[in-house]
């Protein structure tokens, strides 16, 4: 594997593309369809980030991945809930028990111009506070300007302030300009140490793309082919359809195989995708169509 | 010999302020009682089928819903008169085309004069409702006397999304009937025109799409009525049932969809539509609903 960024990394955008278009095409229908939606469902990292976020809103998001559907109880729990930091104990203590993850965004989410001193600190408190999972953003202005060596030594720090939390790397791709810049990305952030690579903060857009995702994908894969090791995936931003949704577990699949189909290798960052799966899940076992206004907001 | 061929129109559904045709490709030919002038072949004048129209399918109908949710609020947030001037801009479009929808009526089997009745009486009917945009609530809100110390208050709103079928008879007629008296008040709808002559229906999506209607405010699917009523009528994302067709059948299969989440449904025996039941205010209010305010006052 190529470790020389400055070289290039020839990628083929119109193959990319296509194959994309191809795997979209397949038909997913009845059970299979039905249990492709739980799969999704299962992998979802419940998220609110906003400014205005207060201890209810959070403590209402967390109520949602615990039972996502009331009338439905034997659905499975969301995979996690991401929040702020100065969030985090609310939503550990909302979610006592239950099995779901608490994700925090840490070193100064979405900008991530913050002194690596800060940075530090602000991982070490959403950990100490009970965040098992940290998803950092990294320093896109560096890493475009070319200095790989400071970014890659960043991810390692904030990997070894995370302990035993597992750490996202947010590439937030809709900046990185070019897919070849996507796949060096991806590359360096799983060499320093990343358990899951992420394409977006949700804040930029575009946010998660198809062609930017199977990229990103495909490093994974190659990473594996030659280190061994297995990298997560995470998609945030823009997938709001449960269509959408199963396009990407159908490219996981073909692209990395069964052992990716689980929540501990795959998570969708989203917030209102939730809702859609949940009605296209009752679609399919009522047989009628459904309307947002019967499924709580949260 | 150089013999001209008439270039003909592809009848569409009007979906989200588009014409598209229906995602299963599939057609339906709609046969007319009389012929127009430019079939004049013997194969033509023996099976007189005047247009393919779409036969939509459940799917189209889903994007419609669609379509139709989210115009809603935006249409019935902007002013009753603003409303107002676009259903009057609707009837100025309509005038305009006097001359092609009298024809395309006449291919019903319509008579000529009958047929430029029915669309003078539509573009009456359009600047009628026109007018009731900004009354309505005048007309049916009110200030109401409370024995406690509040400013009480009742006022119409639209109830959301509305399913309409049309009647066979005096087909142009049907549908702007329904889109004046449904959407003036801030529904949106999904329009189901009569499934034997459902083409001037359709060219009148051409009148709304030059009428500043937002697009998804009104949908126009062609289809057999059989097929798109249930998912339609089931869709829970319907808030209402207008039925002007008279098919005992079909009023039982609508009652039971509607009952499913409280959808509120009328059944209306159209006739000819010229009946003073079909130019009311109180056609309007069957689509709207009465919201009633406590304001504390007094402290």
């Amino acid at each position: 594997m190529n470790m020389d960024f400055h070289e290039r990394y020839p990628i083929d955008e119109v193959g990319v593309t296509e194959r994309v278009d191809r795997l979209n095409r397949r038909s997913i229908k009845k059970e299979s369809k039905l249990s492709g939606l739980k799969l999704a469902l299962s992998m979802i990292d419940h998220t609110t980030l906003e400014g205005s976020d207060s201890p209810g809103k959070v403590i209402q998001l967390c109520s949602k991945a615990r039972t996502p559907f009331a009338p439905m109880p034997d659905l499975p729990t969301l995979a996690a809930v991401c929040v702020y930091p100065t969030m985090v104990p609310v939503a550990v203590k909302a979610l006592e028990g239950s099995g779901v993850h608490v994700a925090s965004v840490a070193t100064a989410f979405p900008s991530g111009l913050a002194p690596l001193s800060v940075k530090l600190e602000d991982t070490k408190y959403a950990v100490e506070h009970g965040a098992t999972e940290i998803d950092m953003v990294i320093s896109r202005g560096k890493f475009l300007s070319g200095e790989f060596q400071y970014v890659f030594d960043e991810i390692a720090q904030i990997k070894e302030a995370c302990g035993l939390a597992h750490l996202k790397v947010i590439l937030e791709t809709g900046e990185l300009q070019t897919l070849e810049n996507v796949r060096k990305a991806s590359i360096l952030a799983m060499m320093a140490g990343a358990d899951f690579i992420k394409t977006s903060t949700g804040k930029v857009q575009p946010a998660a793309t198809q062609p930017v995702t199977l990229v990103m994908l495909e490093a994974i894969r190659d990473f594996h082919q030659s280190t061994g090791k297995k990298i997560g995936m995470k998609p945030a931003g823009g997938i709001r359809k449960a269509k959408q949704a199963l396009q990407y577990l159908v490219m996981v699949h073909e692209t990395l195989g069964l052992d990716w189909l689980h929540k501990d290798m795959f998570r969708f960052g989203a917030s209102s995708l939730t809702n859609d799966i949940l009605m296209q899940i009752v679609k399919q076992t009522d047989g009628v169509y459904q309307s947002s206004a019967y499924f709580s907001n949260d | 010999m150089n013999k001209r061929l008439n270039v003909r129109k592809t009848y569409k559904n009007f979906i989200g302020g588009a014409f598209v045709r229906s995602e299963s490709g599939h057609v339906y030919g709609v046969t007319g009682l009389s012929i127009p002038p430019d079939m004049n072949t013997a194969q033509e004048k023996a099976n007189p089928i005047l247009a393919q129209a779409c036969r939509s399918t459940r799917k189209d109908i889903r994007e419609a819903v669609v379509h139709a949710r989210k115009a809603q609020n935006g249409w019935a947030s902007k002013t009753a008169y603003l409303r107002g001037q676009i259903i009057y801009r609707i009837a100025e479009m309509l005038e305009d085309r006097k001359a092609n929808f009298t024809e395309e009526l006449t291919w019903a089997g319509i008579s000529k004069r009958a047929a430029a009745k029915q669309v003078e009486t539509s573009i009456d009917r359009l600047v009628y409702y026109a007018g009731w945009t900004d009354k309505l609530s005048q007309v049916f809100g009110s200030v109401n006397p409370v024995a406690t110390p509040h400013f009480n208050f009742s006022t119409p709103e639209p109830l959301g999304v509305v399913a309409i079928f049309c009647a066979d008879e005096s087909p142009l007629l049907s549908a702007v009937t329904a889109v004046a008296a449904i959407c003036t008040g801030g529904n949106s709808a999904v329009l189901i025109p009569s499934q034997a002559y459902p083409l001037s229906a359709l060219s009148f999506g051409e009148v709304l799409h030059s009428s500043d209607v937002p697009p998804g405010v009104v949908n126009i699917l062609s289809g057999i009525h059989n097929e798109i009523m249930d998912p339609l009528a089931s869709h829970m994302d319907v808030n209402g049932i207008c039925n002007w067709t008279d098919h005992p059948a079909s009023q039982a299969l609508l009652d039971e969809h509607a009952a499913r989440n409280i959808k509120r449904i009328t059944h209306q025996s159209w006739g000819d539509g010229t009946s003073d039941e079909f130019e009311s205010p109180y056609l309007m209010m069957q689509f709207q609903e009465i919201k009633t305010t406590w304001h504390p006052v007094g402290y």
